[in-house]
């Protein structure tokens, strides 16, 4: 509790915790709160304007844009979440692995993450789904695989940076097994800044899936992509701007939430560091 | 009989040799005390006696055993036998563990986890002050005293027959100092423990250790019992480090003995005699001949070529207590 009060307090925290919370709350409750159903196609309405009975219009199926955006943010939130959790705990075994082998292992896979980081991450994703193909779970697959150097890095160079301190070491004289070591003593003591560049890195996988789905090469349509309504919206921006607009403003406020809120729990983490060291 | 023994022991760090060839024995019941300036190769010794540093040469015998000779499980084992005070007892605490956790965690690490045992170890940290209401903390929020009695009972939790402690009165004031070393002394007779203790606080060492060894640039120069070697020092080395000692009785205060240069790099440690450069008695022979640790009367030893008299009455300077 006394956290999120103190999250709150860092420059845009309140708005990242609001912006998140209700992208949260929205994904959750989507069927609940959706006045139509996503794909309810009715073209004696289409393309309408902003009104009583469609808040945000329609497009050009006779589709509620409201209802729509609704459901994206669960594919949005679902598919960065699942990308992000499977880095992460890739990045996190491969980094502590490479920090504590030896040097040809290190140097092996630090190698890899190399040249994954090497290709812009939107082009190497675009490349990946190009060739093993598009689809919810060809999307979440290979755009891990993208990040998966981004945790595998901090963590390694976390746990560079703790092997040698006196507790590690204590446990070794106690006798301590390995998995134990590594399990009890160094994750929970490299996982504080890996949590923070998760956070950060949730927007960025957004916008990736929503650049593929733009494209053709993420989620198919009907499902509800941001990605893919944005790309109906710019098919059909010079009779209607309804839906490019309120997609393209889903996009930022979710982006822009999820990037506030890790630059402000690196704030709240960091002078705590300082404070328990 | 002996508790351990290390013999020919050498050291290094990449190219830097740390601890050139040093034996020591620690015999079952007894405080041995090893003293010397930073730098000289203490906390090696320490770290290679409970298996953090190897050796480059030498070998480590635990109660009989030696553990260049019998098999890794057995290393292990033995190696168990031996624990380690760290010389920043807050920083050997996994810092996102609570008290419990980490008392617990010797039994965890051994598989012998029952509750009998939990509660005996309980019983022991109440004993030496550790309240019940300090185990939910974590590391960061116990001072520097009750930190040094957490990683204790964690050590004892071990079972160890042997307790390294590296400077284990750094950091605390002196009546918590006191409290400790009573402990310490209180636990070794209970526990029928050994201690190697390692310190540049001579007043400790004086106080608490049976007997002591005195170590420059990564050799051991003279070595005794605690009493007669503080009362009379034969390596000229040793009489200045305990002319250097504070003491507050200016009776005992004797003529300060100023040591001349710096303490050589031991990279590239002086020929002979590796005192010779700052010795106020050094000859021509020091420069060239190296001394080796000559075994003399009342189990006193020193590596000198012109050891100062034992038989003359040098003023006391450490003894205290």
């Amino acid at each position: 509790m006394t956290a999120l009060v103190d999250l709150s307090r860092r420059p845009g925290g309140t708005f990242a915790l609001f912006a998140v919370a209700l992208l949260c709350l929205v994904a959750i409750a989507a069927p609940l709160i959706a006045p139509y159903g996503p794909n309810a196609i009715a073209p004696a309405n289409r393309l309408m304007d902003p009104s009583l009975q469609h808040w945000l219009g329609t497009d050009h199926l006779g589709r509620d844009i409201l209802s729509r955006l609704i459901f994206g943010a669960r594919v949005a939130l679902g598919i960065s979440l699942s990308v992000i959790a499977i880095s992460l705990t890739a990045g996190v075994i491969l980094g502590i692995a490479s920090a504590l082998s030896p040097r040809a292992v290190d140097l092996a896979i630090v190698g890899i993450f190399d040249v994954v980081t090497s290709f812009p991450s939107i082009i190497l994703a675009l490349a990946l789904v190009a060739v093993f193909g598009p689809g919810l779970g060809n999307v979440v697959l290979l755009v891990s695989i993208v990040f998966i150097p981004h945790f595998g890095r901090v963590a390694r160079a976390q746990t560079i940076a703790i092997r040698n301190s006196p507790f590690i070491e204590a446990e070794k004289v106690l006798g301590a097994q390995s998995w134990r070591v590594i399990l009890h003593h160094v994750t929970p003591n490299i996982i504080g800044p890996i949590f923070v560049l998760a956070c950060m890195d949730i927007p960025v996988v957004i916008t990736i899936e929503a650049g593929l789905s733009f494209l053709g090469l993420g989620v198919r349509p009907p499902l509800a992509s941001w990605g893919n309504l944005l790309n109906d919206g710019y098919t059909y921006l010079d009779q209607s701007p309804w839906l490019a607009t309120f997609s393209g403003l889903s996009l930022i406020l979710a982006t822009l939430g999820f990037a506030l809120l890790g630059e402000a729990l690196r704030d709240t983490i960091d002078p705590k560091l300082r404070r328990t060291l | 009989m002996t508790a351990l023994t290390l013999k020919d022991a050498v050291i290094r760090y990449d190219r830097l040799t740390a601890v050139d060839g040093v034996s020591l024995e620690l015999r079952r019941g007894e405080t041995l005390g090893l003293v010397g300036e930073s730098g000289c190769g203490k906390s090696s010794i320490a770290r290679a006696i409970v298996g953090l540093q190897p050796l480059a040469d030498g070998t480590l015998t635990i109660e009989g055993e030696t553990l260049q000779e019998v098999s890794s499980q057995r290393k292990q084992a033995l190696q168990r036998k031996i624990q380690l005070l760290f010389q920043d007892p807050a920083a050997s605490l996994s810092p996102r563990m609570t008290v419990r956790s980490l008392l617990a965690e010797p039994l965890k690490i051994r598989g012998t986890y029952t509750p009998e045992r939990w509660a005996r170890i309980l019983e022991l940290a109440v004993s030496i002050g550790l309240g019940e209401q300090l185990l939910s903390r974590c590391p960061h929020q116990l001072s520097g005293g009750q930190a040094r009695r957490v990683a204790l009972v964690r050590a004892l939790a071990a079972e160890p027959s042997i307790i390294v402690a590296d400077e284990p009165t750094a950091g605390l004031d002196i009546s918590v100092q006191g409290d400790l070393l009573n402990l310490l002394r209180a636990l070794r007779d209970r526990l029928g423990l050994s201690y190697l203790l390692i310190s540049h606080n001579l007043n400790v060492v004086g106080r608490v250790t049976d007997r002591v060894a005195v170590m420059y640039l990564g050799q051991i120069v003279e070595s005794g019992p605690t009493a007669a070697l503080f009362r009379a020092p034969a390596h000229p080395y040793t009489q200045a480090l305990l002319s250097a000692n504070l003491t507050l009785d200016a009776s005992r205060r004797g003529e300060r003995i100023v040591l001349s240069g710096e303490l050589p790099s031991p990279s590239n440690p002086p020929s002979g005699c590796r005192f010779h450069k700052r010795c106020p008695f050094a000859q021509p022979k020091c420069s060239i001949d190296v001394p080796a640790l000559q075994a003399g009367p009342g189990e006193r030893s020193v590596a000198c070529h012109f050891p100062l008299s034992t038989a003359s009455v040098v003023t006391p300077q450490a003894i205290a207590g």
